[in-house]
């Protein structure tokens, strides 16, 4: 069979009326190995079916062969842009299991480490999403922060990557002496890098003419299809679970959270939910984060960084969940113990996931340089798709 | 040039008329000169590459290829090394005939623009009296090379990038022809070095800064010699982040550096027209063109004046190259149907407009002013007057402000200009 004839049979009479296009496994912007399947009439799209599962590692089946802290290092690398959060929502859902408390330094520190990781994260979405829309300069200007973000951290832990920062009971190691005042300076420093960013390319007409009233994903949409983070926030969704069911030291904290409001700017025909108010709540969850760690160096508590945790960490039998805001959206582990000393089932749900599924709808009737855009804006990242 | 090889021959005691091998030496100087426009648009190309590299490293922050050579000048030398011995890679189920020859069309489009574009003062090859309109013909030859590349690649990315192309640069070839017009109406010829001559020294001189047509027509000419170059903000036909590559993506080796050449070479070329029609060409300020027809006269064009006539022209093209440059690493790129748009809904009405305008305006002010509103305007006279505000109204204000926006900017950030790691 020709694969012509393979095209007609698979994808229906209709196959002839227009191209088929396979966008990846390997094409420059689709942020990792996805395949997008283009029905494409002209440049502009029928739809286009993502197909995902080529960088599946099989991390969750890991989880169950490994110990409990053995598995901490393998979390790394479900979403190796914002690890940290990774990190977290493990150690959270074992913790349920073990009924621990934890110090209230190192739920400081997990926040300050996350909250620096969700900058760093949001940089590089940012940044290649400009780089999509063919800007290629506000690129290296937003990698460029990242690495003093991934100089902090690594002060902090020692990794760059994949942090392996969070223990099962607290963090790995507490803030060295002279972190503080080098973390307060960096924060006044990318204070002024978001003004710079927004002349950059956040205000820039061509940029805003491009994503306005683009791929919008209206609130309802949104909820039905299980968007979550900045993606359902920029749908007008207000809702946070840092704020909304607080975790860790999250309830100390003062902030925002920026929802979508059609930055672009009626006259532009933005509208809420749109490519440019998902890049535009990325940008001001930014300066929130900033403000967090602000408030997080501020009231830093002394203590220890680590609860008393035994050697062998054997839980009752049971099942535990946990949920943390992550860089993209809500992160949800589920472990269940048999009582020995590896988990009988970890799983853990992602937000790229979830965003992969909305683009065959959103997808359609869209142009095929606006599809890039698409992807960029839901900020999915192959890994996390794939785990 | 023939003028040129007439001395030349006169030179060597002969008769250019009665010499029997005067059309070998014409033949041999027409090859000579070939050789050497093509050779000075691929060099030019390959350190506009380098340059190119330079300056986006620098606005982005980072330092750029500086290893081969003094501050990297030789890295296009290695590159042209590289792509000579890469194998030339010919898809199994392409058009094969066709993608051999693609490149060769884009290629021959862009070097025999140089037959008219002027280098300085009687420095180009001919004096075509329809200089412009060839130029605008034989530059339509690159979208046919483009086409075929991106249909006989049989590549589906080549085939949009190939189609995109094909729009966008036909599509652009209206506005552009509509306004080329103004200074033809302005100079009254098609001819590059009579456009040039009516022009003066002095930037109110200019055509640009001597109507407010001249200067609309410059910044639509400009963005539709961006849209034809394949230029950011236009440059959807090789989009790398939609169309991995575009029309060339399945070029690999010397094929695809023809490619480049022509893309990169054709920054001279636009801007080179754009020196021409609009900036005063080769006009050296403080040298009228009273002094120079007399020069003329009398035989004595000092030699001096050519160079400066060269160096001049030199300038003001790599100024509008850089220009080009900063604005391929300063925007986004703009989708097909915005594309689109702006040429046909804004750029063509107005072209019309300011070409209907300018006529007018041309016959207004041969009632008002007379024999004096034809040629250069004289030093201190009422038509230089306006001239001359109107060049610091629409030269020099906007000029000022983007220059105090921009330090401005630079102050918010913290940052500070520094050119020491260069």
């Amino acid at each position: 069979m020709s694969l012509d004839q393979l095209i007609l049979t698979k994808f229906g009479a209709d196959a002839d009326h227009e191209m088929i296009l396979n966008m990846g496994p390997q094409h420059p912007s689709t942020h990792g190995v996805i395949n997008f399947v283009v029905h494409a009439d002209g440049e502009v799209m029928r739809k286009a079916v993502p197909q995902v599962g080529y960088l599946h590692r099989a991390i969750e089946k890991i989880g169950e062969i490994v110990t409990y802290p053995g598995f901490m290092p393998y979390t790394d690398r479900i979403d190796y842009l914002a690890a940290m959060f990774a990190n977290e929502g493990y150690a959270l859902a074992v913790e349920k299991l073990l009924g621990l408390q934890i110090p209230p330094r190192a739920q400081y520190l997990r926040a300050i480490s996350c909250e620096l990781n969700r900058v760093a994260s949001h940089l590089v979405s940012l940044g290649t999403m400009a780089m999509d829309i063919g800007a290629v300069t506000p690129f290296p200007y937003a990698l460029r922060e990242r690495e003093s973000i991934n100089d902090l951290l690594e002060a902090l832990c020692g990794a760059r990557l994949t942090y392996n920062y969070h223990r099962i009971g607290g963090v790995a190691f507490d803030m060295p002496e002279d972190w503080m005042p080098l973390c307060r300076k960096w924060l006044d420093h990318f204070e002024k890098i978001l003004g710079e960013w927004d002349r950059l390319i956040s205000f820039s007409e061509i940029f805003v003419e491009r994503l306005a009233g683009m791929a919008t994903i209206p609130a309802e949409m949104a909820i039905n299809y299980g968007l979550v983070g900045p993606n359902l926030r920029a749908a007008g969704v207000d809702f946070d679970l840092r704020r909304d069911e607080p975790y860790g030291a999250y309830p100390d904290f003062k902030f925002e959270v920026p929802i979508g409001k059609a930055y672009a700017g009626s006259h532009r025909g933005g509208q809420i939910g749109d490519c440019y108010d998902r890049f535009y709540c990325r940008v001001l969850e930014c300066r929130q984060s900033l403000e967090i760690v602000r408030q997080a160096l501020d009231r830093f508590p002394p203590g220890e960084f680590m609860a008393k945790v035994p050697r062998k960490i054997k839980p009752e039998v049971g099942e535990a969940q946990s949920r943390i805001e992550a860089a993209r959206g809500e992160m949800a582990y589920y472990v269940v113990s048999d009582g020995g000393e590896r988990a009988y089932r970890v799983r853990a749900r992602t937000g790229s996931f979830l965003a992969m599924g909305i683009i065959e709808e959103v997808s359609q009737g869209l142009m095929i340089a606006d599809l890039v855009a698409l992807i960029a804006s839901l900020d999915v990242v192959a890994p996390e798709i794939d785990r | 040039m023939k003028e040129l090889l007439d001395n030349l021959i006169l030179r060597w005691g002969h008769d250019p008329a009665n010499w029997p091998s005067t059309q070998g030496v014409y033949l041999a100087g027409m090859m000579l000169a070939g050789v050497a426009l093509t050779t000075f648009g691929a060099i030019f190309a390959g350190l506009l590459s380098w340059w190119e590299r330079r300056v986006a490293a620098r606005i982005q922050s980072r330092i750029g290829p500086n290893r081969v050579g003094p501050g990297g000048l030789l890295q296009f030398l290695a590159d042209a090394l590289k792509l000579i011995g890469k194998e030339d890679l010919i898809p199994s189920s392409s058009d094969k005939l066709l993608f051999r020859i693609a490149p060769y069309f884009v290629m021959t489009g862009f070097v025999l623009t140089f037959v008219v574009l002027p280098f300085g003062y009687r420095l180009s090859p001919s004096y075509m009296n329809v200089g412009l309109f060839y130029v605008v013909s034989i530059t339509a030859l690159i979208v046919v090379g483009i086409l075929i590349s991106g249909w006989a690649s049989n590549s589906k990315w080549a085939l949009f990038g190939g189609i995109r192309a094909a729009a966008q640069v036909v599509s652009y070839e209206i506005p552009a022809g509509m306004v080329i017009l103004v200074p033809i109406i302005m100079a009254g010829s098609l001819n590059l070095h009579d456009i040039i001559r009516a022009q003066g020294g002095a930037p109110w001189d200019w055509f640009m800064f001597q109507t407010p047509m001249g200067y609309g027509a410059f910044f639509i000419l400009f963005v539709s010699l961006l849209a034809e170059g394949n230029r950011t903000p236009f440059d959807l036909p090789e989009a790398e982040s939609e169309l991995v590559s575009g029309y060339n993506t399945e070029y690999s080796g010397m094929r695809f550096a023809y490619f480049f050449t022509a893309e990169w070479g054709g920054l001279w070329v636009s801007s080179a027209l754009l020196t021409t029609l609009f900036l005063g060409g080769w006009q050296v300020p403080g040298v009228s063109i009273d002094t120079l027809t007399r020069w003329e006269a009398a035989h004595a064009v000092p030699w001096w004046f050519y160079l400066m006539s060269a160096a001049v022209f030199l300038v003001k093209v790599l100024a509008l190259v850089n220009v080009i440059v900063w604005i391929r690493w300063t925007f986004p790129r703009i989708r097909v149907d915005q594309m689109m748009t702006l040429c046909w809904k804004y750029l063509v009405p107005i072209g019309m407009g300011l070409v209907l305008l300018e006529a007018l305006t041309e016959v207004l002010s041969f009632q008002i002013f007379g024999e004096a509103a034809k040629g250069q305007a004289k030093p201190g006279s009422a038509r230089d007057m306006l001239h001359l505000a109107f060049f610091l109204i629409a030269g020099v204000l906007p000029l000022t402000a983007f220059l105090m926006k921009t330090f401005k900017n630079i102050q918010l950030t913290g940052d500070r200009v520094d050119l020491s790691n260069w």
